[in-house]
């Protein structure tokens, strides 16, 4: 491993809080890049400020983005197929 | 608002040097969004494609060729960090930009590994811009974008892509990596403009 | 979820450089062992600083416990370490996680793996064995540099009283005397020491970002199923970002 700049979902846990009434480190993604599914909480996520950009630990392409501004959340899911969670 | 920290101040911030809401630091903090590209110089590539379709080219040794000047620069991070008297070597957009003909009044400016960020024409060019590949008189490390990154020092330092491999310039104005995320979509520290809607 | 205040109700000082902070938090609504909060700080001309933090404490429906490391030249630990005080507010949110948690209805024995300052949700783990009296297997390797640096000294011998428990360090830069070797966990140390793969063990990894990775893939390599490997990073020097 190159190096080591990159935590995982877990750490996106309380940024999210606020878009997903679930817990969301728990889901499953499908990433749009390769189609890989993992649970969110394994993704890559680096969280060095501008934002945190979370990305698939098969290919890198980016999952998520979450920006938190003084007022607002902005979340840009468009690296997953989909989200995945159970029925409770 | 919420409560305040007894005791809390945070990085001493402000100063007459710093653009507001900053502090300053002898540190050169890195800040990335994904995994640091590795490019060998002769791989590298920069493209300037204009509105017309039309792409212009350089390689490693076709950067080295251009006429390059050592310029001192303060820089600001969103993140607030400042840096001050930053020195680079590199070459000016104008001197790189000299025989594109373009009208366009925007670009893009792409890096390897995905990265964008987005400048209107008039931020890169009267010595506001430089292709740098030296900091503080050795190689741009690939942790602080090297071989060569942009450096336009007058905007927030996101604007400043590391790796950067091309600029797309057009007639309208397209958003970048973090400005569709709620960043900015000028960033001039001066007027603290860090949020879309600042 | 919303930001909550918290009051500081004491502290105690693990390492000379880690301390935990106990609070109260008035409308907590319990937590699971692994999960961790956000905490915010507030400097008077309006500007925050935010850092998650592992909850130290298994729930037993009193006060909450972080335990913090304080990073040199950070912003927000040297506060948390070295400024707050009995009395303080701190403003948390949370708990958040759900991946890297442990509940003690879980079936099947628990391998904890931790490396400096990710031995505190395992901690977690372990409290919440202990107060649930549970007869679920548990063993513990934590990685530390010295003897100085182990956080919970008195905790893990009392937990490693317990028939269910074994606790192992190892040591990377320096050892107490008889202790024999010096080094990093390799394939040998998990042979050694952690369950076997058929055991179908459920394996928590939690530390520095190389530390976890390398585990993991030890782990994977020794024969242990990857869907049963959870891991928590906390980023290159073990820090929270």
């Amino acid at each position: 491993m190159t190096e080591a700049n990159y935590l995982d979902g877990n750490a996106a846990a309380g940024a999210l809080s606020n878009m997903f009434a679930m817990d969301v480190t728990s889901a499953i993604t499908r990433c749009e890049g390769c189609g890989r599914t993992a649970v969110f909480a394994e993704s890559r996520l680096y969280v060095d400020a501008p934002g945190m950009v979370a990305r698939c630990p098969g290919c890198d392409s980016v999952l998520l983005r979450v920006v938190t501004t003084p007022t607002d959340t902005y979340l840009d899911l468009r690296g997953m197929t989909y989200l995945r969670v159970q029925n409770s | 608002m919420g409560i305040v920290s007894p005791g809390f101040a945070g990085h001493r911030r402000g100063g007459s040097d710093l653009p507001p809401g900053q502090y300053l630091t002898r540190e050169f903090p890195v800040l990335s969004a994904g995994p640091t590209p590795h490019i060998l110089t002769e791989h590298w590539e920069f493209t300037v494609t204009t509105e017309a379709g039309e792409q212009y080219r350089w390689d490693w040794a076709g950067l080295m060729a251009l006429p390059a000047e050592e310029v001192t620069k303060d820089i600001h991070c969103v993140t607030r960090w400042s840096k001050l008297q930053t020195q680079w070597k590199g070459v000016s957009l104008d001197t790189l930009l000299a025989d594109v003909e373009t009208g366009a009044d925007f670009a893009m400016a792409h890096s390897y590994g995905g990265y964008t960020t987005n400048l209107p024409m008039d931020d890169l060019l009267d010595g506001k811009a430089w292709i740098t590949w030296e900091f503080d008189g050795e190689p741009l490390t690939p942790e602080h974008g090297g071989p060569a990154r942009l450096l336009v020092p007058h905007l927030y330092f996101w604007k400043s892509a590391k790796w950067v491999r091309g600029l797309v310039l057009s007639d309208s104005q397209e958003l970048g990596f973090w400005e569709t995320a709620g960043y900015h979509e000028y960033g001039d520290p001066w007027k603290e403009q860090r949020y879309a809607g600042d | 979820m919303k930001w909550q205040v918290g009051t500081v109700t004491d502290v105690r000082q693990e390492t000379a450089s880690a301390r935990t902070i106990v609070l109260e938090v008035p409308n907590w609504p319990g937590h699971a062992a692994g999960q961790h909060v956000d905490v915010r700080l507030t400097a008077p001309d309006g500007y925050r600083a935010s850092r998650s933090y592992s909850i130290a404490s298994a729930w037993t429906g009193g006060t909450i416990e972080l335990t913090v490391g304080e990073v040199p030249e950070g912003e927000v630990s040297p506060y948390l370490v070295e400024v707050l005080t009995v009395g303080d507010p701190l403003e948390i949110r949370g708990p958040v996680g759900g991946w890297f948690v442990w509940r003690p209805e879980f079936e099947g024995p628990v391998q904890l793996i931790g490396g400096g300052s990710g031995i505190v949700p395992l901690r977690a783990m372990l409290r919440s064995h202990a107060v649930a009296t549970s007869t679920t297997p548990f063993r513990l390797l934590y990685s530390v540099r010295r003897p100085t640096s182990v956080i919970y000294v008195e905790d893990l011998k009392e937990l490693a009283a317990s028939d269910e428990v074994d606790v192992r360090l190892v040591y990377t830069r320096e050892a107490p005397a008889g202790e024999p070797r010096v080094g990093r966990i390799d394939a040998e140390v998990l042979e050694q020491h952690a369950f076997r793969p058929e055991a179908g063990a459920t394996t928590y990894v939690c530390g520095p970002t190389p530390f976890v990775e390398t585990v993991a893939n030890l782990l994977v390599g020794a024969g242990h199923d990857p869907a049963r490997i959870r891991t928590e990073r906390f980023g290159p020097t073990g820090d929270p970002q």
